[in-house]
């Protein structure tokens, strides 16, 4: 099923040998006997544009013709009297006039009226970069995903390689355009995902829990989002998860990492399939193999399971469930900053669980229901504490500073979220979508002090949202995306309303405009409540412009951007925890322009993209005592992906580069002379670079009768060892400096998937053609 | 060439004066001659008569069969990715409203849908393959368990395997007996009528000439 393309070789040798041919039908049609009428014209559309292959006909007659390359179209009829002219064409509305055929010859000419069709139509596309859906360009799919060489098999790892993004190694999560991670939603067919990420480790950057191939469809959104989308003020990232499989099928998988099986099973009728899959992760032996810089006195071990079913309710209609569970435990020691001895120990072990369920359905004739559900617990047990060399705990109750070292943290959340989406289809291909949110989430957090004392803390949160959106097409080429968003916090006792305003319009050759603006509300992150004082919502405003060009095989895309952010949450010292949200008077902005090419025809078998971001911003929030570049930002970002398959070798190979300019870092301390935060230290750490490079190698490929696929993954991230310096973490006494680094210079992943039924090849195979 | 031209002006002749169905049968045999000698432009202009004709006898499912012929063809040698889905969509529409005269699918409408699926396919095989490819293998096999003469869908089988690489296990060499069976089939094949499907001869002959 490869290589249709040569096909055309055949068919175009074929077509021109035989056009000598073609002297004779259309004249020995005249030959007939009874009497004729030529009936003849020029079809043009409403812009008076020649319509070439148009098809006109005499109602329920044979005769009729096609027009030429002139537009003009001639036959001759041999009815008579009063009969129905007719055209009709994909993309242009029907066309009808009646004639009456009597002894003279007809003439008419025709303007069809341009329909607006899915097909034909702008799509909007300021702020979005959609990958893999079915219809249009993609930008990332599964497959881009897991050979990208720096991803690791990590979605948001590859999303880093798009404009927008920061490379921010020392904690997890996405950072677009000046915002924090924690600005970036993610949804999973348009619920929220809480706790998308492991738990969080002390300057690590955690990977997502969600396997690439959950997802067929990626968006990926770094600003002017739908009205469908709230509580993050910078970027959203929607995954929509896969259908039914095409076959039933098992998979093994063994790294040096761990060991994961699976089966997914279709139903004999293809109308719905279950399937489950475990792994087991245990980094013993990399540990052993790779040198880390922390002292593990736990190596990581993760034991998870996933199971889904799917239903096939109508033609359009479908039902899934995904559900997944997981624990992890971990614990290591790193050398203490405020003393040149001691070791700080940290100890976590998590349990976390997930379930989506989402159905969506067709109902009465111009409607669309699109209803999802999740609910996810998390439990965190956090322990620090202050060691000796000796790897002894020390309590020194009478230092503060060290005592406060020795903790407890056991942090648990439960969280709930529902969304429901009416849409209803109106004229042409425009629709209305009204629907609403709710977001529920309880979090405690159980502090233990050194000497026992225990600070129970619970934070509750209800968000009720609704929303309205209209999509509407004025002509093929000029679409608005009108939304509001209305969302009223429970904790913070407040409502707001957020206007989202997108325009597009599409130029000739495949080329388009998008204008963007909205208002983004979001809630204060937990970690810094309750707090003393009445809050109210963070708040950011976008500004888009993007120009986009995308043709077969090549997308080139540009974006200006602006963004200001006001009322954003300022910290201060509230007893023994210095980092309580007390008001809103932060405030910032963001500006930029990014660039994104990629190119997958220039170089046969070759599929490459560049992207670079250039930000400009400033804010004052949390602890920052006025307005300063932020820690997770740089100016420059750059990132080069290179995929190339190699057909003799039955290997890919995948090469990633990233460069950015160095981060700003601050020591930023409260100052008691002055009670006031201070800077006391600030500089830029060194750019960052990192080549990566990764192999697949399939033996499998050309063995079609073969039961079972396999593919041989090795991948090596920050080949050429440039030195890495994230940011410095700094002693409580200013003195002491000590810079945040990857847990080891460079990574090497070495793992094999077999899967018995489905042959993933043909993934790898059709990327290539 | 000179046969070509007499069975034209016969039927040219024929048409104006003979009964309903003989007016249909020979208007088919026109359009069909013109099939294999067609140009790309011709390609739209044939599949415009058949759909005409198809229009205006509302009961025959042959006409909206060759009209969505003609269709894909034109889908399968079109360069441009971005304008294929469109053409598909076009020929997708023909086969189901041949489907529908007839009332269920048979072997040459799954040889048609086959070619549709491998079009879409083309505009994005690297995200469309897990849709698709299964499609395709499913139709040609449905496709030849329901009529075990019909050598256009072994054709299909034998083309897509000639194109694919040696290292994915296709190749001239694999794909040299699925020639030759075809080439048996349609030796041995009878149209049920003179208007029924009976295309394929030709590219059997290139496809088995690039062997010698």
């Amino acid at each position: 099923m490869f290589g249709l393309y040569h096909k055309l070789i055949y068919y175009c040798d074929k077509f021109t040998n035989m056009n000598r041919l073609l002297v004779l039908p259309l004249l020995l049609l005249s030959i007939t006997g009874t009497a004729q009428i030529k009936i003849s014209g020029k079809i043009t559309d409403n812009h008076n544009k020649i319509l070439q292959g148009i098809s006109i006909s005499i109602k329920d007659s044979y005769d009729g013709a096609t027009s030429d390359s002139a537009g003009s179209y001639s036959f001759i009829t041999t009815e008579k009297g009063a009969h129905i002219l007719s055209v009709s064409a994909t993309g242009y509305k029907p066309f009808e006039q009646n004639i009456d055929i009597t002894t003279t010859p007809i003439s008419i000419n025709i303007s069809l009226k341009e329909e607006i069709t899915e097909l034909k139509a702008v799509v909007i596309t300021a702020g979005a970069f959609e990958a893999s859906d079915q219809k249009r360009a993609s930008a990332l799919s599964p497959i881009d995903i897991v050979t990208t060489a720096s991803a690791n098999g990590d979605i948001t790892n590859a999303i880093k390689t798009l404009p927008g993004t920061q490379q921010v190694g020392e904690s997890e999560g996405l950072f677009v355009r000046g915002g924090t991670a924690t600005e970036t939603k993610i949804f999973i067919d348009g619920t929220l995902v809480n706790k998308f990420f492991y738990s969080s480790e002390p300057d690590l950057a955690t990977r997502g829990r969600f396997n690439p191939f959950l997802f067929k469809g990626t968006l990926f959104s770094s600003g002017g989002y739908s009205a469908l989308y709230g509580q993050a003020l910078s970027s959203v990232l929607l995954l929509e998860s896969i259908d039914l499989p095409e076959k039933t099928s098992a998979d093994v998988g063994m790294s040096y990492l761990g060991l994961n099986a699976g089966i997914q099973k279709l139903s004999k009728n293809k109308k719905s399939s279950w399937g489950f899959t475990y792994a087991y992760t245990n980094l013993s032996l990399v540990y052993n193999f790779i040198k880390q810089k922390l002292d593990y006195f736990k190596v990581p071990v993760l034991n998870e399971g996933d199971a889904n079913f799917r239903i096939k309710t109508s033609k359009t209609g479908m039902i899934k469930y995904f559900g997944s569970f997981s624990t992890t435990n971990v614990g290591f020691r790193n050398h203490d900053v405020d003393s040149l001895t001691m070791k700080d120990a940290f100890g976590l072990k998590n349990l976390y669980m997930y379930h989506n369920l989402s159905w969506k359905e067709k109902i009465g004739h111009d409607w669309k229901l699109n209803f999802g559900t999740s609910y996810s617990t998390n439990h965190d047990d956090i322990t620090g504490e202050f060691q000796d060399g000796e790897n002894k705990k020390q309590l020194l109750m009478g230092a503060p500073l060290y005592a406060n070292k020795n903790f407890g943290l056991v942090n648990k959340g439960q969280y709930a979220n529902a969304k429901v989406v009416f849409e209803k289809r109106l004229f042409n291909v425009s629709t209305l979508k009204v629907g609403s949110e709710y977001n529920y989430s309880n979090e405690t957090a159980n502090y233990t002090q050194y000497d026992g004392t225990k600070y129970p803390q619970t934070i509750k949160e209800n968000i009720f949202s609704g929303f309205a959106e209209t999509n509407i097409y004025v002509t093929n080429d000029l679409a608005a995306e009108i939304g509001v968003r209305t969302e009223h916090s429970q904790l913070l006792g407040k409502w707001n309303i957020a206007p989202r305003l997108s325009l597009a319009y599409k130029l000739q050759d495949n080329s388009q405009f998008s204008l963007a603006y909205g208002i983004f509300y979001q809630d204060p992150e937990r970690k810094y409540l309750p707090s003393i004082n009445q809050l109210h919502f963070a708040q950011a405003t976008h500004y888009i412009a993007q120009y986009q060009k995308i043709t077969n095989e090549r997308t080139f895309r540009t974006e200006i951007f602006y963004k200001k952010y006001k009322d954003l949450f300022k910290t201060g010292l509230n007893g023994y925890n210095n980092f309580t949200a007390i008001n809103n008077d932060g405030f910032g902005d963001a500006k930029g322009i990014e660039f994104f090419w990629r190119d997958k025809k220039t170089i046969k078998n070759v599929d490459y993209w560049i992207s670079y971001s250039y930000l400009d911003t400033k804010r004052d929030f949390l602890n920052y005592p006025f307005a300063i570049e932020p820690s997770f930002a740089t100016k420059h970002t750059a990132s080069l992906v290179i995929k190339k398959f190699v057909t003799n070798l039955k290997t890919q190979f995948n090469a990633s580069y990233t460069y950015a300019t160095g981060r700003p870092y601050y020591n930023i301390n409260y100052d008691n002379t002055t009670n006031k935060y201070k800077i006391f230290d600030e500089g830029h750490t060194n750019d960052y670079n990192d080549l990566s490079l990764s192999v697949n190698y399939l033996p499998s490929i050309g063995k079609p009768k073969a039961k079972s696929f396999t593919v041989f993954v090795l991948s090596l991230t920050n080949v050429l060892g440039f030195n890495k310096t994230y940011t410095y973490n700094f002693s409580a006494n200013n003195q002491n400096k000590v810079a945040v680094t990857p847990p080891s210079k460079r990574f090497l992943y070495l793992g094999c998937f077999i899967s018995f039924g489905i042959d993933r090849s043909q993934d790898e195979i059709n990327n290539h053609l | 060439m000179k046969k070509l031209s007499l069975i034209a002006l016969a039927i040219s002749l024929a048409s104006a004066s003979f009964a309903q169905s003989d007016k249909y049968v020979s208007a088919m045999k026109g359009n069909i001659a013109q099939i294999d000698s067609a140009s790309m432009e011709k390609g739209t202009e044939l599949a415009n008569n058949f759909e005409r004709i198809g229009d205006a006898e509302k009961t025959q499912w042959l006409p909206y069969y060759y009209a969505a012929y003609c269709t894909i063809i034109q889908g399968m040698v079109e360069q441009d990715a971005s304008k294929k889905d469109a053409i598909a969509d076009k020929a997708k529409g023909f086969i189901d409203k041949a489907e529908a005269i007839l009332g269920k699918e048979n072997s040459e409408t799954d040889v048609i849908k086959a070619m549709i699926a491998t079009v879409y396919m083309t505009v994005d095989p690297q995200s469309r393959y897990m849709t698709y490819g299964p499609q395709i293998k499913e139709l040609t096999e449905k496709s030849k368990s329901l009529d075990s003469t019909n050598p256009r869908p072994l054709l299909l089988q034998a083309e897509n395997t000639f194109y694919t690489p040696e290292a994915y296990g296709g190749g001239k060499d694999v794909a040299k007996p699925l020639f030759d069976k075809a080439s048996a089939l349609n030796e041995a094949f009878k149209p049920e009528t003179e208007i029924s499907p009976n295309w394929g001869g030709p590219a059997i002959k290139y496809f088995l000439s690039q062997y010698k």
